[in-house]
Order: C-alpha cells, then structure tokens, then sequence
C-alpha cells in the first residue's frame, strides 16, 4: 500500500477560502441545485490548488450533444433544471444536429427527442441558445482582463491567447457551475509558457498549424510559447487553439521564443507523425468544413473560393446559426450551396450523429481536432488536408 | 498515458477504446486507475458521471495532477481522486493491490 496524499472532494472547508455565504450555499442553505454547483467548485478548485473563488461576466457550457452526454447527461440537466437558474450570461456549445432541419441525415426519432429534452433543459436554466464553439466569433467580447468561463477547449484557449480574455480551461461541470453561480475558482495569475515550440514549416497552412497544436499540446502543462509562426490567420488561429486543446491541457499559447525554456522543433518529421497518427485514409465519402465551426469571415472565403466550381461529393459546412444568416444576407451562402455543400448550424464535425460509420468509411476534413474525434469516437477512417488541397482536388469547375 | 474520456473510454463498460492508448481494450471497472491526468474535452466529464451511472466507473482514480474535467467529473460522480507526487506515483504498478484513504 502505498501513501498518497487525499484530494478531498466532499468534505470541506479545503484551501480554498471561502466567504460566509458560499459556505451556506455549500452546506445547502440555497437548494439542491447551487449545493451541487458549488460542491464542483470546491472540488476543481482544490485539483488545481485555487485561492478562492471570483466572479464571472461569462460562462460558456459544454454537454449539450445527446451524443456525448447520453441518457445520463439528459437525465441529470433535466432534474438540474427544475429548480437552478443561471446567475450570469451563459452561452451554449453545438449539439447534434441542425434544429432547423433535424431529421435529416437519418437522425432517429428517439435522438431528437432526448436532443429536444437537452434543449429545452438549457432553456429553462436560462442559458442562451447559441450552439457554437466559437463564441469568441458571434458575440461582442468584453474588455481585455474579463474572466470568463468557458469550456470548450478550443474557446478557453483562443478567449486566454488571442482575445485577451481571462479563463480556467474549464469543464462542462465547472464551467455548468460557474454559470449557477456566477463564479469560478482562482489559482493566481496565468500561467507561463513551461514549454517552447518553433513552427520549423515553412508558409505553414492550417492543417500545419493544427497538427502543431496537438504536438504542443502534449509537451507543455499549462502554457506554451510558439516561435517562428509568424502573424496565422483566424483559419490558422482557430486550427491551432482546437488542436492545443485536443491533446493536452494547455490553456493558453503566446507567440514567442519562451523566455529560457529549450526550443522544441515542430518540422517536416515531426509533422508528418502527427499527421500519421490521426490521417488514416486516403479519400473519403464525404468532406467536412469545421470544428471548429467557421465563422462569417471563413464562409466569405470559402464562397470566394468556391465561386464557379462544384464538389464531387457531399461537403458538410458548420458554422453557427447567427454567421450562416448574416452569410444568406451577403449572398456567401448561395455561392456556397451551389458548389454542393450543405450548410449546418447548431452542430459540427465533432461527435456528430450525423457523420455515422454505417453509411461513411472515411471522412476528407482540413479539422485536426475533427480527425481525433472522428477516428475515436465516431470510428471512421479521415483524411486530413489543408482546404486549399481539399477544393484543388475535389472540385471541378461547373 | 493520459486519458481523453470523451473519445477514448466507452461509457458503458469502462474499456478504453483509444488503439492509441497503453490501456488500450482494458477496463478500469471497479479497479483503480492510475494515470497522469485528463486531456482533451471538457464534455469527459459527463463520461465520468455516466460511468459511475452504468456501474461502470473506476473504484478510485489516481492522478499525478487533477484537470478539471476529470476533478468535476469525480466530484459529481462521488469517485474517490487521489493526487500523488511524482515518487508516489512512479513506485505504482500495474495490478498491484492498492488500498485509498477514505
């Protein structure tokens, strides 16, 4: 047997200081519901060795795809949401299919109808029904310093990085009881890089940038400086911040040589065995745009990108309900569709139902992050490559 | 290695299903898991609680660090999660008899 130190979780008060009225919302005084929120505070911020517990202005869940929760997940938001409310503006990640149009892709009845049940649980919370993973694309960020708290990976990373926001990479739990309660653990200042990578591919495209993400991700902790990347793109940005997440725990990246940390190269040998380990296929059945989801500026592209031209195959594109009107507006969608593809809101690649090993062997996608999930969860062969690559190969004039 | 639970577990019998991963077709149902810690999605967590749920979760997890997927997850799910330094965690092994502090 073996002496381990005891990370108590029920029990408190731990080291995390709290004030008189989150002791009496832990011991039960205000429900059921803050009791549970306030429990998982408690127990992540004594894991990540918290001072205390600070407010937030944003919370942002994970846990919504019937998918990924299951009857359990259903089950527990129903009961949640009977009696909790939210206490702060809370905004929602991707489901399982597209609300609009949810019977398609042989979506079965019983999915809609637990999807529907999960839906209307978040509504009732009083959580906004955004069903994106880019948050940071949709809303109006607030001021530079905000702590926020936001769960999908990709968004922690990217709100820690590039919107200069201040975030925990929370779970679906901790970020759920963060927005019952408007408030999240604080274990100090955020962290410095503890590991140093240097982008050695040169004119490197998205999948380049995703591919070193889950590289990085995998050698630093908390934070990682990436040097020679020169000034990505939002395509490239939103690649890097989903890969980061897939592979580790990181919650931020800065661009730089990190200051006394050894330089790690991320070159031609490197890249190619990330590539090896997630790229499993050569082709597929059907292309996938996203995960993340693409945002106005990206559909602009890719309408550009598309004009004139058509896919010889399905082309599922993913972008959040509020981009795909505003690119209906400005005539990107139309382009869009009549090249072949169909666009989707409320979900992505990710985890979705729609993308089912029974009538997909492979999937072709530009998403590291949509390979991971892909090959592992949804159990289809994928195909990785830059969208340049994919549209170059795909597509015939038309 | 670290575990991925939204991905790389299947939620129903504990086995992990990553072919990637050291623990590859095993399952951690009623053992105790030792790993380093959780990477990946933050949606895991709900893995963690449905686990517990099917009767399938770990007996206890120990972790070299606590992430917050798999910290809220244990929390919700009444999953005993001991953190152990580098020496603790480094003289553990596989199928050895472990006792956890209550």
């Amino acid at each position: 047997m073996h002496a381990v130190q005891v990370l108590y979780l029920l029990c408190p008060p731990g080291p995390v200081e709290l004030t008189a009225e989150e002791e009496a919302a832990l011991a039960g005084e205000e429900g059921e519901a803050l009791q549970t929120a306030y429990r998982i505070l408690l127990a992540t911020g004594e894991a990540t060795d918290a001072e205390r517990l600070v407010p937030v202005e944003w919370a942002h869940v994970s846990g919504v795809n019937y998918n990924t929760i299951g009857d359990t997940g259903e089950e527990f938001l129903a009961e949640l949401s009977r009696s909790a409310r939210v206490r702060t503006k809370t905004t929602l990640n991707p489901m399982g299919y597209d609300s609009e149009s949810p019977g398609g892709h042989g979506v079965t009845a019983e999915f809609a109808r637990r999807q529907e049940s999960i839906k209307e649980s978040y509504a009732r919370l009083g959580v906004e029904p955004s069903f994106s993973c880019i948050p940071y694309e949709i809303y109006e960020l607030p001021p530079e310093g905000t702590r926020v708290a936001f769960a999908e990976s990709n968004a922690a990373i990217y709100a820690n990085s590039v919107a200069g926001l201040n975030t925990n990479k929370e779970s679906a739990f901790s970020a759920l009881a963060s927005a019952l309660t408007g408030k999240t653990t604080y274990a100090g200042p955020p962290p410095g890089p503890d590991a140093a990578v240097h982008m050695g591919i040169k004119d490197p495209d998205e999948v380049a940038f995703g591919l070193m993400g889950f590289f990085a991700g995998k050698l630093a902790d908390g934070a990682v400086a990436i040097s020679g990347a020169g000034s990505p793109d939002t395509r490239c940005t939103k690649s890097l911040c989903a890969g980061l997440g897939t592979s580790g725990t990181c919650s931020r990246y800065e661009l730089g040589e990190g200051q006394g940390l050894e330089r790690v190269d991320f070159g031609r040998e490197e890249m190619q065995s990330v590539h090896d380990e997630l790229s499993t296929a050569e082709g597929g059945d059907v292309i996938t745009l996203a995960s993340p989801q693409l945002g106005l500026g990206e559909l602009g592209e890719l309408s550009a990108m598309l004009a004139g031209r058509r896919f010889g195959k399905m082309c599922m594109v993913f972008c959040p309900r509020a981009a795909q009107n505003k690119a209906r507006r400005l005539g990107y969608a139309a382009t869009i569709e009549r090249a072949g593809c169909e666009i989707l809101s409320d979900c992505c690649t990710c985890l979705t139902p729609l993308i089912s090993r029974d009538d997909v062997d492979s999937v072709i996608t530009n998403s590291v992050k949509g390979a991971y999930y892909l090959k592992n969860s949804n159990r289809v062969g994928v195909d990785l490559r830059p969208l340049s690559e994919i549209i170059k190969q795909e597509t015939e004039r038309g | 290695m670290p575990i991925n639970f939204l991905g790389a577990v299947d939620k129903k019998t504990g086995e992990v299903t990553d072919s990637g991963h050291d623990l590859h077709g095993r399952s951690f149902k009623g053992k105790i898991l030792v790993f380093p810690h959780g990477v990946g999605s933050s949606v895991g967590a709900y893995t963690i609680y449905s686990l517990a749920s099917h009767g399938s979760a770990p007996a206890g997890m120990v972790c070299k660090k606590a992430d917050l997927t798999v910290a809220s997850g244990c929390a919700l799910a009444n999953i005993p999660l001991y953190v152990a330094d580098d020496t603790e965690y480094d003289s553990l092994a596989d199928g050895e008899q472990l006792r956890l502090p209550a």
